[in-house]
């Protein structure tokens, strides 16, 4: 068999899983910080159509970026200050959330459909790009693809290694402790719901300007929830949900490339695997409860209020 | 989930409340139901598209109401219901798996008439089911696929195995193989009629292992859009979806609900409506081709022209025999040609496809 179909295969696999490192990651700071956002599919609906609309009317994939970024975060800010400022349930907040960002897209974009981008263009390095194998998979991406490599780095380095991470996992174990010896939990979990939305509005941008540059309703379609669910599958651990975006990524891809070789496997179960496969592969390294029950922020979900 | 109705609707319907109505014919109102967003530009797009030019052809004398993103369960009937209770006296319900909701509507409600796209069961005098013969649009596709090809590999993003899709693929490939002996066709399900990104990536695999013509049977442009950026040609899907990739798209099967629409809603308001099934093609213009890309050569685009043509005229049958399936079966003899119902219910490959088909 020739491996000819490999390079192309992994180049697909890393923009099948580099819209749900985005958000992934952004959740896991949210979380990590306390708040449960399920809005994370209405943000990055809402940064693909702003991402698209300025790509289509300024021509410029960075702006494009930004844009998406910018419209995941006021999506993040409605549902900040709704949950942290006016007590409103996260979970009912954040479906809302979805239900809304995936409405005003549809809205917004009505005049978008049928337009067409060039798309994010490729990162080109002179000699290194052109090395067989390694330039096409190190050095041949869009610069969105190592921006989500170098998020995860900082995010892990963030939470774990700095006084401010430490203060982020703290609000979300035990926004009492830190409330009464004095830190602001309303401004620490503000701040991470706004990086968790603009980071779903990257996820968003990359879909409509990089892996299917167009605009058509919907074409999140789920990935949202697939974050979501790495999150806590990954037991909060920003590698981890890394790692599970890129199974859940490089299998659903396989299944397609095994359909194409005419592998007599149920087309059916070969859609299912990609959901099957992250779940055991990440409840197995997250196997141990107690451990797990640590990661897990013990105040995910509770509104904090200074009632004393 | 939207609802949108015109402000000219809740007037009119005021009016007939209050009983000042002086028009002798009641005001006549129809809904549409659709299972995905009108701005997928595919099948809902092209139902929307029908509805707007029933709103053109009729005016002020018919209010319509649609509702986008109706998923196929519980929401379904809640919908219909609610179409069915505040005054719409024709409904159109555009999915296949809105038969069962439409059919228990229909029941309760037997003064308001139905019409349910795709399916088969007619339960209750006041429902139709209509479909378009789409097969016949991916025979004459067929022609040119298999003139256009040079890896002589068709690759075929499908989305659930269903004899509608099945017939497709069937249709596609007994088209091309009678132009192309050499022709392959690589089919692969993706289990979704709507994810852009999902699409994309079955049309990257089919590329990468060497198809050079990219056929879907899933509603996004994504497909086409990949081919456009990998130089490989497609068929768009439902809507002519040119400006996906001008180059790449070499034509599309389209859509064209219009005319039914338009005829069912006037048979309602004349009195003259009656159950149907209704299964139309090319010869009445509910299956139409996109302009043919500049690219296909004249005497290409007069051979799809011709067996468009022929098709019309009844003398070309995309399943005239003799056919076999795979395991080399004969499923229609020679010299005859398929019934509505073997059509409807194909659920077996021809000979010469590969693969299997998921159970």
């Amino acid at each position: 068999m020739s491996v000819d179909w490999l390079i192309p295969a992994i180049l697909t696999i890393v923009t099948a899983a580099t819209p749900l490192v985005f958000a992934a990651v952004g959740e896991t700071v949210v979380e990590k910080a306390g708040v449960l956002n399920l809005g994370v599919e209405g943000m990055m609906i809402m940064g693909a159509i702003a991402a698209f609309a300025t790509a289509v009317s300024t021509g410029s994939g960075f702006l494009a970026v930004i844009a998406g970024a910018g419209a995941g975060l006021l999506l993040a800010l409605i549902f900040g200050v709704l949950t942290v400022y006016f007590q409103s349930n996260q979970v009912a907040t954040g479906l809302a959330l979805t239900i809304f960002g995936l409405g005003l897209s549809a809205l917004i974009g009505h005049s978008y459909v049928g337009k067409t981008f060039e798309g994010l263009a490729k990162l080109d390095i002179p000699g290194l790009s052109d090395i067989p194998v390694i330039g096409p998979l190190i050095f041949g991406h869009d610069g969105l693809v190592y921006f989500s490599v170098i998020s995860v780095i900082i995010v892990a380095w963030f939470l774990n290694r700095t006084r401010a991470g430490l203060l982020v996992r703290a609000v979300g174990e035990n926004h009492d402790a830190a409330h009464s010896i004095g830190y602001s939990v309303t401004l620490v979990r503000m701040g991470a719901i706004l990086f968790g939305g603009a980071m779903a509005g990257v996820g968003g941008a990359y879909l409509s300007v990089a892996y299917t540059p167009l605009w058509v309703e919907n074409m999140t379609a789920g990935r949202g929830w697939i974050a979501l669910a790495l999150v806590v599958f990954a037991s909060w651990k920003p590698w981890r949900g890394f790692l599970g975006a890129y199974l859940f990524g490089g299998i659903t891809i396989i299944q397609l490339y095994a359909q194409g070789m005419g592998v007599e496997v149920s087309a059916q179960f070969l859609s299912m695997l990609p959901y099957l496969a992250t779940i055991l592969v990440l409840v197995v390294i997250s196997r141990d409860s107690a451990k797990a029950r640590v990661n897990a922020p013990a105040c995910l979900g509770k509104n904090f209020h200074v009632s004393v | 989930m939207h609802l949108k109705s015109k402000l000219g609707g809740a007037a009119a319907a005021a009016v007939l409340a209050f009983g000042l109505s002086t028009a002798a014919q009641a005001q006549m109102k129809v809904g549409f139901v659709y299972v995905g967003p009108i701005g997928d530009h595919g099948w809902n797009y092209q139902h929307h598209q029908g509805l707007l030019a029933l709103k053109k052809a009729l005016g002020s004398k018919v209010t319509t109401t649609h509702v986008e993103k109706v998923a196929e369960n519980a929401d379904a009937t809640r919908v219909i219901t609610k179409l069915a209770s505040t005054g719409h006296n024709l409904i159109f319900t555009t999915s296949f798996g809105y038969m069962n909701p439409t059919n228990k509507a229909a029941k309760r409600f037997p003064k308001v008439t139905f019409e349910h796209a795709t399916g088969y069961k007619r339960l209750s005098p006041n429902v139709s089911t209509y479909s378009a013969r789409f097969y016949e649009g991916r025979y004459v596709v067929g022609k040119i696929v298999g003139k256009m090809t040079k890896t002589n590999t068709i690759g075929y993003v499908a989305s659930f195995p269903i004899p509608e899709v099945i017939r497709g693929i069937n249709a596609t490939y007994l088209s091309a193989k009678s132009v192309n002996p050499k022709i392959k066709i690589k089919v692969v399900w993706v289990s979704t009629w709507y994810d852009p990104g999902k699409e994309a990536d079955a049309a990257k695999t089919l590329i990468d292992q060497g198809a050079d013509v990219i056929m879907q049977h899933t509603d996004s442009p994504a497909p086409l859009q990949v081919a456009e950026k990998r130089g490989v040609y497609a068929v768009g899907q439902a809507s002519d979806m040119r400006n996906f990739g001008k180059k790449a798209h070499l034509t599309a099967i389209v859509n064209n609900w219009a005319p039914y629409y338009l005829a069912r809603t006037k048979a309602v308001m004349d009195g003259s409506w009656k159950q149907q099934d209704t299964w139309h093609g090319f010869k009445e213009g509910m299956v139409k081709m996109a302009p043919y890309n500049s690219a296909i050569p004249a005497e290409v685009v007069k051979l799809a022209e011709d067996t468009r043509k022929g098709i019309i005229a009844g003398t070309i049958h995309p399943f005239e025999g003799e056919i076999r399936d795979q395991s080399g079966k004969i499923r229609i003899p020679a010299g005859k040609r398929a019934d509505d119902g073997l059509m409807a219910g194909m659920n077996f490959y021809v000979q010469g496809v590969d693969g299997t088909i998921p159970k």
